[in-house]
């Protein structure tokens, strides 16, 4: 594997110049990234007003409907807004694998914890 | 290693190694991590709010009927003000990308305009939540419990059997007059009308309000109201315990006040996020006007910044998402 941690020709953040040519570039995409999260939003809305909650099995579809939407748009905001998509593969794992790995499993915890509870009351009463 | 970053990468910043792994500078590196570490904030109160939310036994309130309400109109729009709330969140992060990217080609006249329009679309978000935080504590009518069973007929035909202590709903026109009528301001009295009762406000601006109809599960599920005999039947039926509103003791929203005390708690805690960021862009602002990464020959202050400023926007994502939709 190629390593990608090292500093082979200056590529530092403050010499990270671009050309009006490559700025264009940025810029179109940021407006595409732009129209994405907005359809997204919209989408999310659309479906909160149209579909009434129940304990069917279609509403837990479209409670994770929701989720990955989100999960979608964090992704476009932390990668190309935040351009971490763009930085050493290092700086990447730096901060995405302790909170992947922290939220997960405080997830894992509440959620088990919770309904744990919640199943406990319903016995009690 | 303190102070602003310098272009040229000196022998200080080097690791032991020779190298500078993550290839940014000192400061941006120190931003991600405290990104990181506020992130896990944010997610461990939502996380709570997940936890508390999952083992309640009482009906939690549908995010949809208690946010529908837009400024200066009557009717009701679910979740659109949250929308747009959302969306100009949005755009101000993608102003905040533009001033990041002009500042890589070192065009102060753009930098300067891009963050102009991220302060202004931040001071906007700040008053839509004020806005907000404004409609939720006033509420929309306020509620009422009851202090004996009673059985009615809804206006679309179905019967209910309420129990005694369960909540029910006033129109904004007889609560806005309820709560002085409940505090006891003598210019508001209870008086016989026609129909049922009504509430009468005297004084400067005199007017008063009907008890035309009341209704019954109005946050949490099928939302139905009850008029004429039925409603005074309810009205009569009325505990001294109103709540309107909400505040930190006690809500109409919900019968858990952990309702109400996440709301406040999470999006005043994002809230406080966005206020600090549009005084930092403020800063920036005024220090990019002045030309001072002009002469400092970058814009890394902008980007740095910009990382915080993406960030609030991300939260707001992840709010809107578990606390308004779900």
């Amino acid at each position: 594997m190629e390593r990608d941690d090292l500093i082979v020709n200056d590529n530092y953040a403050l010499n990270a110049h671009h050309s009006e040519e490559e700025g264009a570039k940025i810029r179109r995409n940021t407006w595409k990234v732009t129209a994405i999260l907005t359809v997204l939003t919209s989408l999310e809305v659309a479906m909160g007003i149209y579909f009434k909650r129940s304990d069917s099995f279609s509403w837990v579809m479209i409670k994770w409907t929701f989720i990955v939407l989100t999960l979608v748009k964090a992704a476009y905001i932390v990668l190309v807004f935040m351009h971490l998509g763009d930085e050493r593969s290092n700086l990447k794992k730096a901060v995405l694998a302790p909170y992947i790995l922290f939220v997960g499993y405080l997830l894992f915890i509440a959620i088990t914890e919770g309904f744990g509870h919640m199943n406990l009351s319903n016995e009690h009463h | 290693m303190g102070g602003e970053a310098t272009k040229v990468i000196s022998k200080d910043v080097l690791w032991g190694g020779g190298q500078s792994p993550f290839s940014v500078s000192y400061g941006k590196m120190m931003m991600w991590y405290f990104l990181v570490s506020d992130a896990l904030t944010f997610g461990g109160l939502l996380t709570a709010y997940g936890f508390v939310r999952a083992s309640s036994t009482d009906p939690w309130p549908i995010g949809e009927q208690v946010f529908r309400a837009l400024p200066f109109m009557d009717g009701e729009y679910p979740l659109i003000y949250v929308a747009l709330m959302t969306f100009i969140l949005i755009v101000s992060s993608v102003t905040m990308v533009m001033a990041v990217e002009a500042g890589h080609r070192n065009d102060k006249k753009r930098v300067v305009t891009w963050l102009g329009w991220t302060v202004l679309g931040g001071f906007i978000f700040l008053g839509s939540q004020a806005w907000e935080w404004s409609h939720f504590i006033h509420g929309s009518g306020g509620s009422f419990l009851l202090t004996k069973n009673v059985s009615v007929t809804s206006d679309d035909g179905q019967e209910f059997d309420l129990l005694k202590g369960e909540a029910v709903f006033m129109d904004h026109h007889f609560g806005y007059l309820a709560e002085p009528w409940i505090e006891g301001e003598p210019q508001v009295s209870l008086v016989e009308s026609d129909h049922g009762v009504k509430l009468v406000e005297m004084g400067e601006h005199p007017h008063e309000a009907e008890l035309h109809s009341l209704t019954l599960n109005k946050y949490i599920a099928n939302e139905v109201h009850v008029s004429g005999e039925d409603a005074l039947k309810l009205w009569n039926a009325r505990s001294e315990s109103f709540s309107f509103g909400a505040n930190m003791h006690d809500n109409e929203y919900a019968i858990q006040q952990s309702y109400a005390n996440f709301f406040f708690f999470i999006t005043g805690f994002h809230g406080f996020h966005v206020f600090s960021g549009v005084l930092i862009n403020l800063i920036i602002f005024i220090m990019a006007y002045r030309g001072v990464f002009e002469r400092r020959k970058h814009y890394e202050m902008v980007e740095k910044i910009g990382l915080y400023w993406h960030f609030v926007d991300l939260v707001w994502v992840f709010v809107f998402t578990f606390f308004y939709l779900i």
